[in-house]
């Protein structure tokens, strides 16, 4: 079952098609290939659709990711933020304030993190204990659909839908249960 | 039975049934107080308040160590619930976020009053523009998200602007979700009493109270630990406490235990050793009289002088037994001797008793010089052993020899000493020039030993004299810099008439601190003015707030270019309206909340005195903070009523005061012992006999400690002065039979190595327990006064010390 899926992934890498496959079979594989990665630099732009604007919220920068418990999320405009999350710890920093979260006390933000970090570390472990999982599409081109167990934090985000292709991410979309919803739309950076 | 001698009798009853039912009735106390200042200055009285009953004085630190992360994690929350439902704790925190609904609500109802960004330029078109922008922006991060439905209430971000205002400080490292040591090996908490710092009982309580918390949590958590993970088992979780509290309890205990322990050991021996000596019942149970007497009477005195006894002083019982014992030894002794060679047994009143009753005010003397001591520890200690020694070598003179039965004889001591005489007899040949060359090196080594080591001779630091060990203080110290956020070792005081004055003094205070905290001279400062602005910074702030229809204006010009429509802000308009007619806040408002005890741990309160304290944090964990700058900033704002405090280091410099003037008054003793000499021997030859072997001892026993690299505290001082005291007698003993021309005598030479002996075994057994001070007391005075001795024997006058 493992190699033949392998062989497949192979074969169907730069084809378009992405024809809907042995769903388990897949997530492994894509887990093994998320985790094979140990650094990741991209760069996004991500939306907020929140019912208390008028208007979206659009923010971009860069994000970089090592191997397995470090991202750091460096929004340029339309304000600076670094958001660096190292272990389990938040750090924000933005204009003179310092802030320091740790995501055990808040699980409701944890969806925002852990989602992306847990998926970009090829961790379904970590993925498991937090979201019920839902894998669509092909290596090429998947989708992942985590919906979160927690009760608690169900009553702030519904479900994140992760796409990528291979071993990049291309969209994170959180939807909040009360109809907000963010998208980040990622590609790789310009410079290494 | 003569009628003076019935009267002593009578005298003496009823001094020692007065004396016990003082001693019963009387006042003990165990914490440190004894070695702090009992005049102090405002700061001094400010520390001490601090140490005795500040907020540092309540603080329990907790650590939990062993077992794995999980199950700390799982104890920690399981414990801090616990103690969090007891009553005995005003605040218990593990790092888990505890901002209670009630908090929240508090603070939130309240932000107008609270918040320090409240201003009337806030609430310009411009100000709501920048500020409402922010929010927004806040939105786009995950931490802004959790108030998004705060948004159209509190659009200018009040309320997450005062939590950070709260938590200004970054606590210790948490995983998950409870604080953990750097290297993650333990889980750490805080726990302070609801109960002063200075009431051990309570105190007692608390520790017990958490130690049983720990267990009960320990069996629950244990079961199902066991049901999930059987595998792995690295050894069982341990709790450990620390902070003043704790050592408190520890020293209470362990001085107890010591005193206790130490003075049945030692009296077990010296029993032995005197009843081995005197063969004799009845000369046991008599010897023992005067200790007795003079350990009642030396506590009743101090109960009656200083309203309170404290413990440590009771551990010194032995000391006193090591001298006042001897009195009895020469008494049985030497009058047996007189009464072989024929004379009346009241001769020995007259031909020892001027000698010992000049050793006693020797001792008396050198004792009174700790009477005018700034520590109340060394004040009781002087009073205890005068008057014990007085009353011990009264019952000596004026009750044995009323109470002595007719056929009363003690064992013939001559064998042992001419033992002593026949070692000491190689060196009595010696000429005597050879004798003081030989002493004159001893003494020019032992300075040269002293010198070399001048620079770190003496131990400066408070917690040399603490009855807790060094192993204990690093672990304090380790797991303070762990906890970091909960130290408080900075501060910066603000004192004034009032709360209102203090409160405001803080907010300068707060302004003043600013561009340090930019230049990262300083990370961060608590100050009670965040939890409860002064009346005048709340009055400023609600005036600042425009009414409705200006802020409405100002609101709708804001909101143009904003992702927030106008419409969207109502709520905001009815709360700022609402603020504008609120009450202001006061102190009492508070309870009720957990603010409360964080408000309540800033602020002191002594009778007309009020102090805000500003606990300072270093920008980075250990970072010493640059205190002169701090005391420079505020002085550059003009508040006087500020002060910077640095607590560690007054503690010291205060020990350090005292320090010095205990060497000044131990050495005025000297003086006072030598003049007293000088005016009973009127020979300045003799006096220079009686002082030389028992400076000689002084200085050799210091070299030695020196050259064992042990730092000399307080109670070394006061050890030197013991080997005086005690050595006088043997040299004085020397002294009276060399200038009576008379040959030495070899009972007497045995009564001396007798008393000797039982001193070195009271003062050889402090230097085994576990209490600092009684060591540094045992390890000075046991080599000491058999020196005293040894030299005392050496360097005596032609004719004493010398075999028949």
């Amino acid at each position: 079952m493992r190699i033949p899926s392998l062989l497949a992934a192979l074969l169907l890498s730069g084809s378009a098609a992405a024809a809907p496959a042995a769903a388990a079979g897949d997530l492994d594989a894509l887990m093994t290939l998320l985790a094979q990665r140990q650094h990741g630099h991209v760069q996004f732009v991500e939306q907020q659709f929140l019912s208390v604007l008028d208007h979206p919220l659009e923010s971009s920068g860069e994000m970089r990711y090592d191997a397995p418990d470090r991202l750091e999320k460096r929004t340029l405009a339309p304000r600076a933020e670094t958001l660096i999350l190292d272990g389990g710890i938040l750090t924000v920093d933005r204009g003179k304030s310092h802030r320091v979260v740790d995501l055990h006390a808040y699980p409701q933000a944890q969806p925002f993190i852990e989602s992306v970090r847990a998926t970009l570390a090829g961790d379904r472990g970590a993925l498991e204990k937090l979201f019920a999982l839902e894998f669509d599409g092909s290596l090429a081109r998947w989708t992942l659909t985590l919906v979160p167990k927690d009760a608690k934090v169900k009553r702030s985000v519904a479900q994140v839908r992760i796409d990528g292709a291979q071993d990049q991410l291309l969209k994170v979309e959180i939807r909040q249960s009360d109809g907000d919803r963010s998208l980040m739309t990622l590609r790789p950076a310009a410079t290494p | 039975m003569n009628g003076s001698r019935v009267r002593a009798l009578l005298v003496w009853s009823a001094c020692i049934i007065i004396a016990a039912i003082v001693v019963v009735r009387a006042r003990y106390i165990t914490d440190l107080s004894a070695f702090l200042p009992d005049k102090p200055t405002p700061t001094q009285q400010l520390l001490v308040d601090q140490l005795r009953d500040g907020p540092a004085s309540r603080l329990i630190l907790i650590a939990i160590e062993g077992a794995d992360a999980d199950t700390r994690a799982k104890l920690s929350r399981a414990l801090a619930a616990a103690l969090r439902r007891d009553a005995r704790f005003a605040r218990v925190e593990n790092g888990e976020p505890v901002t209670e609904q009630a908090d929240r609500e508090f603070l939130f109802m309240h932000r107008y009053l609270l918040s320090d960004e409240i201003s009337a330029q806030r609430f310009s078109a411009a100000g709501l523009h920048a500020a409402i922008g922010d929010s927004v922006a806040d939105l786009a991060s995950p931490t802004g998200l959790l108030f998004k439905s705060l948004l159209p209430r509190d659009p200018t971000g009040e309320l997450l602007h005062i939590i950070d205002q709260l938590s200004a400080t970054t606590g210790p490292e948490t995983r998950d979700g409870v604080w953990v040591s750097p290297d993650g090996k333990r889980a750490l908490g805080v726990a302070q009493t609801a109960a002063s710092g200075s009431d051990s009982d309570a105190q007692e309580r608390a520790v017990a109270a958490i130690r049983a918390a720990f267990a009960t949590a320990g069996a629950q958590g244990g079961s199902a630990a066991a049901q999930g993970a059987p595998a792995a088992a690295p050894g069982p979780a341990v709790l450990k406490l620390s902070g003043p509290s704790v050592f408190a309890v520890a020293a209470r205990a362990k001085i107890e235990s010591a005193a206790l322990r130490l003075s049945l050991i030692g009296g077990a021996l010296v029993v032995t050793l005197l009843l081995a000596v005197y063969r004799s019942l009845p000369a046991l149970g008599l010897g023992l009289l005067p200790v007795a007497s003079g350990a009642l009477v030396g506590i009743a005195a101090v109960a009656l002088g200083f309203g309170v006894v404290h413990g440590l002083t009771l551990g010194f019982g032995t000391t006193l037994m090591g001298e006042s014992v001897d009195y009895s030894i020469y008494f049985f002794i030497q009058s047996r001797n007189l009464r072989d060679s024929g004379a009346e047994r009241s001769s020995w009143a007259e031909r020892w008793w001027p000698t010992v009753r000049l050793g006693m005010l020797t001792s008396v003397c050198g004792f009174a010089s700790l009477l005018p001591s700034g520590f109340p520890g060394l004040q009781q200690l002087g009073l205890y052993s005068m008057s014990g020694l007085v009353t011990a070598a009264l019952v000596t003179r004026f009750v044995l020899p009323a109470l002595l039965p007719k056929a009363f004889s003690v064992h013939d001591v001559t064998p042992i000493g001419a033992a002593i005489a026949a070692v000491l007899a190689p060196i009595a040949q010696l000429r005597r020039v050879v004798v003081a060359a030989c002493a004159l090196i001893l003494a020019l080594l032992a300075s040269l030993i002293l010198y070399l080591h001048h620079a770190s001779l003496w131990n400066r630091q408070l917690s040399a004299l603490s009855p807790v060990s060094i192993e204990e203080q690093n672990f304090d110290a380790e797991l303070r810099a762990e906890l970091g956020a909960a130290d408080v070792r900075d501060l910066i005081v603000v004192s004034g008439p009032d709360l209102e004055s203090v409160l405001r003094g803080a907010e300068l205070a707060a302004g003043a601190l600013q561009p340090l905290l930019d230049q990262k001279i300083i990370g961060s400062f608590d100050s009670p003015a965040a939890y409860l602005p002064s009346m005048a910074a709340q009055e400023a702030r609600r005036g600042s707030l425009p009414n409705a229809s200006q802020l409405r204006d100002n609101l709708r010009q804001a909101s143009t270019g904003l992702a927030i429509r106008f419409e969207r802000l109502q709520p905001f308009l009815e709360d700022v309206e609402a603020a504008r007619h609120g009450p202001l806040l006061s102190a009492r408002d508070l309870s009720g909340t957990s603010l409360n005890t964080g408000f309540e741990s800033m602020i002191l309160h002594q009778k007309e005195r009020w102090n805000a304290l500003l606990p300072l944090h270093g920008a980075e964990a250990g970072q010493e903070i640059d205190l002169p700058r701090v005391a420079a900033a505020l002085h550059a704002a003009h508040l006087d009523a500020a002060r910077v405090l640095d607590l560690k280091r007054e503690s010291d410099d205060l020990y350090t005061d005292y320090l010095g003037e205990a060497i000044h008054l131990a050495l005025a003793g000297f003086a006072a012992v030598a003049i007293l000499l000088l005016v009973a021997l009127r020979s300045a030859l003799r006096v220079a006999l009686v002082l030389c072997p028992l400076i000689l001892a002084v200085l050799v026993v210091a070299a030695a400690l020196a050259a064992c690299q042990v730092q000399l505290t307080i109670l070394h001082l006061v050890g030197m002065l013991l080997i005086v005291a005690v050595g006088s007698n043997y040299a004085l003993f020397f002294d009276r039979q060399g200038h009576a021309g008379e040959r030495s005598s070899l009972p007497v030479l045995a009564s001396l190595v007798i008393a000797n002996a039982g001193t070195v075994i009271g003062f050889g057994l402090l230097s085994f327990s576990r209490v600092p001070v009684l060591v540094a007391l045992g390890c000075t005075v046991a080599p000491g006064a058999f020196l005293a001795l040894v030299f005392s024997a050496l360097l005596a006058p032609p004719g004493a010390a010398r075999a028949p």
